[in-house]
């Protein structure tokens, strides 16, 4: 079954793991994750400093714009440990950006941006529509065409972190096809931005009002590469997003098993009782499974048909690994469980977060059915 | 590996592929059980004896162990591109599983020179078929409590008491058994013994018993004052437990050293999707449903889970938290994949999943209904589920035992 993917693991996955897994643990305790629920960026902009030193931005950007010139599958290990200590900022949303400038993008915006992205420069997307569809069959926003350039119209949702962003690459319909718009921040009127409410509370998310936007010629992204760029990026999200849930879901097994090993009711630690320790086991194979699915994922990628296999098959499972074992988690932790100080909420709703963004199991196992009978 | 050694196993491999498909047995007129756990007749005894003769001496099957006891010598990737192969050709399966997978991996990891000399070649010609006397009818799970007897006397041991469930146990000529020696030892481990037990002397009796299926396989061991030679004991009195233990991670997969081969119908996810492809439910093709659909694929995702998690197992870095994880997950995690696969197979086989091995009209002569009955076997034997699962929760997650 070679053709649904393959494990392999490379020395820079390895190392690049075992660092972040130590940075994430020490910049991102959990007094320091609930700290900045509160904060209005959501992320500490000095940790942030830190990982554009660190070169993980630049991870699969070309040497040529200042990277390190390797692929997303390097930049998995990182997310995923990113996603294990909840460790918050504009990584992921800057990391596609990135990716979609590298796809899509002109030679001159690549050589305005790709190197500053490496070095810190906040970038993200503006694909979502209030219609809720996970691909870009079709496209609401429009660009149309001016003396000076472009005025844009309409309205997207889920931008991340928005308010941080240097750029935004917005997807529009321009003379009836898709294209793609890298649309500075700065010429976004003050109303543009609304924050959203989301289920994540780790991270932010906003409404970008595009009505009123103009852009300049040169904001027009290679339109011949438009389609074919945001499909290879609906992936790469998936394959990230599926990243951070797997970090997740092995620190949401530990934080139960924390529970259960320290709990005592009639006498006896509660993790002896079976009713708690076999559904405990079935997340933990789960999770096995799932992370067993990323790294395939992460390796065969590239590959043309086997990477989005494996990619979509290791979404599909992780959602539904990381949601059952938060879930249980929950319920294990009894009326502590119920509250919001108890930590499983937060990857219960990271999980949630997650299905609703690029395609939820049950849509990623339609177009698995499509691509596998 | 080297230059010239990869090139060696690139032609072994072309070799054995070659080899399979030329040798292969088609159909042999008569129904095959399953797995090694089933034979039921003597027919399908011979036929899967002389089957597994046949390749072990064509060198496709111990071709890790050591020459000296009828193995190939050579490295492990050798043997596992002849089980490749095998799979491949979809050859039958080798009925001498114990041996082959238990027994003699433990042999050859503690056996005496004698012992290795005297069992393993033997095992690997099937000349010897071996069995294993574990479970007692009052002590299954909880197998620490066996309490069959082996009473020193001069130069032997004498047997008392039953075994049961004991596969092959009809056709074996010798049995790994566990046994109480010491009835006043500090706990009831320290009081077991493990023997390479003889069983053809007086005293030992089986009775077979029939499965859930319809078939046999399994037997009821009955020893009244069976006398067996004192060197059958294995390291010393008192260590049965230990290398039961060790026995079982052979048994689960959990440690490596089976001599290759296959002991069970390998079933996977796409093993159903040709069926799929051409059932209909209800009078509609199957895949016009989307809740099949949806299911379909979740087997095909666990399916390829197992498969991935297997190649996982042999990456260090990626297995750091918990090491012995996957390998002590295995057993779990395959055999109720394969049981809920089965379930489903049926399902999709809509009104004619009614009908049962024998009857003419049957989707492939009743095997989704067998298979499924027969998966049991393996979530219930070798340890059942719930026990795998407090294996795991103990020495994976660190849950308390009490
Ligand atoms: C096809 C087949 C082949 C076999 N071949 C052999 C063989 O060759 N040699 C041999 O020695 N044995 C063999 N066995 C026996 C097998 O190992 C036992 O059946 C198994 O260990 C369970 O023991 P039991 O049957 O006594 O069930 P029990 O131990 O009585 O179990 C009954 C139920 O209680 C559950 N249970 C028991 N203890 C616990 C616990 N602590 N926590 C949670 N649940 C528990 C079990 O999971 C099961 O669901 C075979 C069994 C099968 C089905």
């Amino acid at each position: 079954m070679d053709h649904l993917g393959r494990i392999g693991f490379s020395e820079e996955q390895a190392d690049l793991l075992e660092v972040a897994e130590n940075f994430c643990r020490e910049r991102s305790p959990m007094e320091k994750v609930r700290t900045l629920l509160e904060d209005d960026a959501g992320y500490d902009t000095a940790v942030w400093e830190e990982i554009a030193k660190l070169g993980w931005l630049g991870i699969a950007i070309p040497e040529e714009f200042g990277g390190a010139g390797l692929s997303l599958a390097e930049a998995v290990p990182v997310i995923e440990a990113m996603g294990r200590y909840l460790l918050a900022g504009p990584f992921i949303p800057t990391t596609l950006a990135a990716q979609l400038l590298c796809d899509g993008g002109s030679d001159a915006q690549k050589a305005a941006w790709l190197q500053k992205i490496a070095g810190g420069a906040i970038a993200t997307l503006a694909l979502s529509e209030p219609d809720g569809r996970w691909d870009d069959t079709e496209i609401a926003a429009t660009a149309v065409k001016n003396a000076d350039g472009y005025r844009l119209s309409g309205v997207k949702t889920f931008v991340g972190d928005a308010a941080q962003a240097e750029i935004i690459l917005v997807s529009v319909k321009l003379d009836d096809a898709p294209a793609l718009m890298l649309v500075e921040k700065s010429a976004l009127p003050e109303t543009a931005l609304r924050r959203e409410t989301i289920i994540d509370e780790t991270r932010r998310s906003y409404e970008l009002t595009l009505d009123g936007v103009t852009a300049p010629a040169s904001a027009l992204m290679d339109q011949d590469r438009a389609a074919m760029a945001l499909e290879r990026l609906r992936l790469a999200a998936t394959l990230l997003g599926t990243a951070e849930m797997v970090g997740g879901n092995r620190a949401v097994i530990d934080y139960t098993i924390d529970y259960l090993t320290t709990r005592k009711q009639f006498g006896k630690t509660i993790g002896s009782y079976q009713a708690l320790k076999h559904p405990t086991v079935d997340a933990y194979t789960m999770f096995e499974q799932a992370r067993s699915h990323l790294y395939a994922a992460a390796h065969c990628f590239n590959e043309q048909g086997t990477g989005e296999i494996a990619t979509r098959m290791a979404k599909a499972q992780a959602e539904k690994s990381l949601s059952y074992a938060a879930d249980r988690a929950i319920q294990f932790h009894g009326g502590f469980g119920f509250t919001y100080e108890c930590d499983a909420h937060l990857y219960r709703r990271r999980a949630i977060w997650h299905a609703s963004q690029f395609g939820d199991a049950a849509w990623q196992k339609e177009k698995l059915a499509a691509l596998l009978f | 590996m080297s230059g010239a050694e990869e090139k060696a196993l690139s032609e072994f491999s072309a070799d054995a592929d070659k080899w399979f498909a030329e040798n292969t047995p088609g159909d042999p007129g008569f129904m095959l059980p399953l797995s090694f756990l089933e034979v039921s007749t003597d027919q399908q005894f011979e036929f899967l004896c002389n089957w597994q003769r046949k390749v072990w001496e064509a060198g496709y099957l111990g071709a890790a162990w050591p020459s000296e006891y009828g193995g190939g010598g050579l490295p492990q990737e050798f043997q596992d591109a002849a089980t490749k192969a095998m799979r491949r050709h979809g050859g039958p399966v080798f009925l001498n599983a114990i041996g082959l997978g238990w027994a003699g991996p433990l042999l050859l990891e503690m056996g005496t020179q004698e012992q290795k000399s005297q069992y393993l070649k033997n095992i690997l010609s099937a000349e010897d078929i071996w069995c294993q006397g574990f479970s007692e009818p009052d002590n299954g799970s909880d197998l620490g409590n066996a309490q069959l007897k082996a009473e020193r006397d001069g130069d032997s041991y004498v047997l008392n008491g039953s075994k049961i469930w004991t596969t092959l146990g009809n056709y074996a000529k010798h049995m790994i058994l566990l046994a109480r020696t010491g009835s006043d030892a500090p706990s009831k481990y320290a009081g077991l013994s493990f023997f390479l037990s003889p069983m053809t002397v007086d005293g030992v009796e089986t009775r077979p018993i029939r499965k859930v299926t319809g078939e046999f396989g399994f037997t009821q061991t009955f020893f009244t004052d069976a006398r067996i030679p004192a060197d059958c004991l294995m390291g010393e009195e008192g260590q049965g437990w230990l290398i039961a233990m060790r026995t079982l991670e052979y048994e689960r997969g959990a440690r490596g050293g089976q001599a290759g081969g296959y002991v069970l119908t390998p079933f996977d996810a796409f093993s159903i999707l040709d069926l799929a492809k051409n059932s209909t439910r209800g009078g509609k093709p199957v895949l016009d449903d989307p809740v099949i659909r949806d299911r379909l694929v979740d087997f095909i995702i666990e399916g390829q889970s197992l498969g991935l998690c297997d190649q996982r197992g042999r990456i260090a870095p990626l297995n750091q938290d918990r090491p012995a994880g996957l390998s002590l997950s295995n057993k779990l995690m395959w055999t109720e994949f394969v049981r809920r696969l089965c379930e489903f197979a049926i399902t999709l086989t809509g009104e004619k999943g009614g009908y049962y091995v024998g009857e003419e009209n049957a989707v492939e002569d009743g095997l989704w209904t067998r298979a499924y009955l027969n998966s049991f076997g393996a979530t219930i034997g070798g340890g059942t589920s719930e026990i795998q699962r407090n294996i795991v929760a103990e020495h994976v997650l660190g849950l308390p035992k009490k």
